[in-house]
């Protein structure tokens, strides 16, 4: 007798998954198309946080372009604002203070600490181990007060300036960050004995979005997403800027490429980060906070503003109408973010405004290699490989 | 290699293709005519002292009523194994807005050209999917041009939307302002 099931015919299942569902980390929508529970073509839909931020910074200052920075990675702000900062610098040819650096430094790696607890718990979350999802944020919380209060903030910093930073860091924030660098490790540790070895994390990331090296660099992967594969490109190493140069810290790799060593990844550099801001807070140097050898280019400091009328005049010069004689050229210069590489290509035609402002988005181009790693996948799977690139929807669409 | 002996390398194997040599803060772009720029890109890309396997950023710059020729398709490449980077400007003029598509040689073009596209109105010949991307299928207009106004000048004809909220907002006010 013959099975029934040979009888039955099988249709293909196009599903829509987003703009609105959770495991999306924002406005992202894929259309599936399913062969039972196998993804055969995956579609990806972006676009509805778009917010012109390009075609914003051409009609504003360089200035006032910083706070448009804080919208694109929102969980990493302070990052942004050290790109943007660390980019203009070089276009206008000045130089931060070392003070200046070494804070930057410190904010850019609790950044970093931060956007990997989060993306731990809400991956972990999405993956069905929730119990993570609970202990990271107790440390999450602890950074975000200590930007609190160094800036007054805690998600849109604006912290950076053109040449340094808003403010200095005060004694109580160091001692603050010190504990938490100390106590750190432990926590670490804390996370990975709920799923380092969980069998279910395992069964669900093992050998799950693989991609191999070549192919990671040919899709122009970077950060923690292309070192699971094991390819050793780090900006902070390559080309370093701020204080990455005086700071000693190891770049970890993964090997085969699959969602658990992205994950190992990062959390590696948990560790990594917390050596660096341990370093940086233990050779905090002394000094200014702003270039003062660049008064064409930096706002004058407050107390100046206050009691003295030519950088009163300085100060509204360069705020309303930007640096009168800003050079012409074109520099690109990419800073290693919690996703990868941020990079800011400006086009400059003398005047106070960009003639042009791009930003190359990690988070866009990895959106971009999900079909890649869907296709031939389960459909839950995608929910793994979603997370393990690490995407802000804010930083896709700009 | 040192950025400008990659410019002077890629000069003498393409002489009638290279139109301009400028280095600025020790990155040096090099800008050539659009024709052979896959051949180019293929040469940058296969040969081993060259070597540039990842492309960082492919992005277009609109010169209107500055140059001759409008647009520019600005390629930033990379080596991660000689660790050194050159940036190319491919020449398109507003009569012929196309170029090659380097999809086939970088992936990770694909989505960076798709936006161009978008926003810039360029098109990328031989490009598996162009579409747009960040704004509607059905957007007029290319944003990022320099004639595409910065707030709309569309007046009654608004997409009808806004006026949606506009009321809402006003109807929903729970404070007066005396």
């Amino acid at each position: 007798m013959k099975p029934e099931t040979a009888e039955l015919k099988t249709k293909e299942l196009t599903i829509n998954m987003g703009p609105q569902h959770p495991a999306t980390h924002g406005v992202l929508r894929l259309v599936l198309q399913l062969d039972g529970e196998t993804v055969v073509k995956c579609t990806p839909y972006i676009g509805y946080l778009h917010r012109g931020i390009e075609k914003l910074a051409e009609n504003r200052t360089y200035l006032s372009t910083i706070p448009l920075t804080d919208r694109l990675d929102y969980i990493s702000s302070m990052s942004n604002n050290v790109g943007y900062a660390v980019a203009v610098e070089k276009l206008f040819g000045i130089e931060a203070p070392e003070r200046a650096k070494y804070i930057r430094t410190i904010v850019a790696e609790m950044t970093r600490i931060s956007s990997h607890i989060l993306w731990l718990a809400t991956h972990a979350l999405d993956i069905g181990a929730m119990t993570v999802f609970l202990y990271s944020f107790r440390e999450r919380e602890w950074i975000l007060d200590l930007f609190e209060m160094v800036c007054g903030a805690r998600l849109t910093t604006s912290f950076a300036r053109i040449g340094g930073v808003r403010n200095d860091i005060t004694q109580e924030f160091i001692d603050s960050l010190y504990e938490f660098t100390l106590q750190f490790p432990k926590r670490i540790e804390e996370y990975e004995t709920l799923i380092d070895q969980n069998r279910i994390w395992l069964k669900r990331t093992k050998d799950i979005g693989v991609i191999s090296a070549e192919e990671a660099i040919n899709w122009g992967l970077t950060g923690a997403t292309l070192r699971g594969s094991g390819v050793n490109y780090d900006v902070r190493k390559f080309a370093p800027y701020d204080a990455y140069d005086k700071v000693e810290f190891d770049v970890p790799l993964g090997t085969k490429g699959d969602v658990y060593d992205r994950y190992r990844c990062r959390m590696e550099e948990l560790r990594q980060s917390n050596r660096i801001i341990k370093q940086c807070l233990e050779q905090l140097p002394r000094g200014p906070i702003l270039a003062p050898d660049a008064p064409k280019f930096t706002l004058p400091p407050k107390h100046k503003i206050l009691n003295d009328m030519e950088a009163m005049i300085h100060q509204f010069v360069l705020i309303t109408k930007g640096p009168m004689s800003a050079p012409k050229g074109e520099v690109y210069v990419a800073t290693e973010v919690p996703k990868g590489e941020l990079g800011y290509y400006f086009v400059s035609d003398g005047t106070g405004r960009p003639y042009r402002m791009r930003l190359r988005a990690p988070s866009f181009v990895h959106a971009s290699v999900l079909p890649r790693l869907c296709e031939g996948a389960l459909i839950a799977d995608v929910i793994a490989n979603i997370g393990t690139i690490d995407i802000v929807l804010g930083e896709c669409d700009r | 290699m040192e950025p400008l002996e990659i410019a002077e390398k890629i000069k003498e194997i393409f002489p009638s293709e290279v139109r301009e040599i400028r280095e600025f803060r020790g990155q040096v772009s090099v800008t050539v005519k659009k024709d052979r720029i896959k051949e180019l890109m293929r040469y940058l890309h296969k040969t081993p002292e060259m070597g540039f396997d990842y492309l960082r950023d492919l992005c277009g710059v609109d010169y209107l009523g500055k140059r001759d020729d409008r647009f520019e398709v600005v390629y930033h490449l990379y080596s991660i194994n000689h660790r050194h980077m050159i940036r190319i400007k491919a020449i398109v003029s507003e009569e012929d807005c196309s170029i090659e598509s380097v999809t086939d040689i970088w992936k990770g073009a694909g989505w960076h050209e798709r936006e161009c596209f978008d926003l810039f109105g360029i098109r990328f010949n031989g490009h598996p999917d162009l579409r747009r991307i960040l704004l509607p299928e059905d957007w007029e207009g290319h944003p990022l041009r320099k004639d595409y106004p910065l707030k709309s000048d569309l007046g009654e004809n608004e997409w009808k939307g806004i006026k949606e909220v506009i009321e809402t907002a006003e109807k929903n006010r729970i404070y007066e302002i005396k």
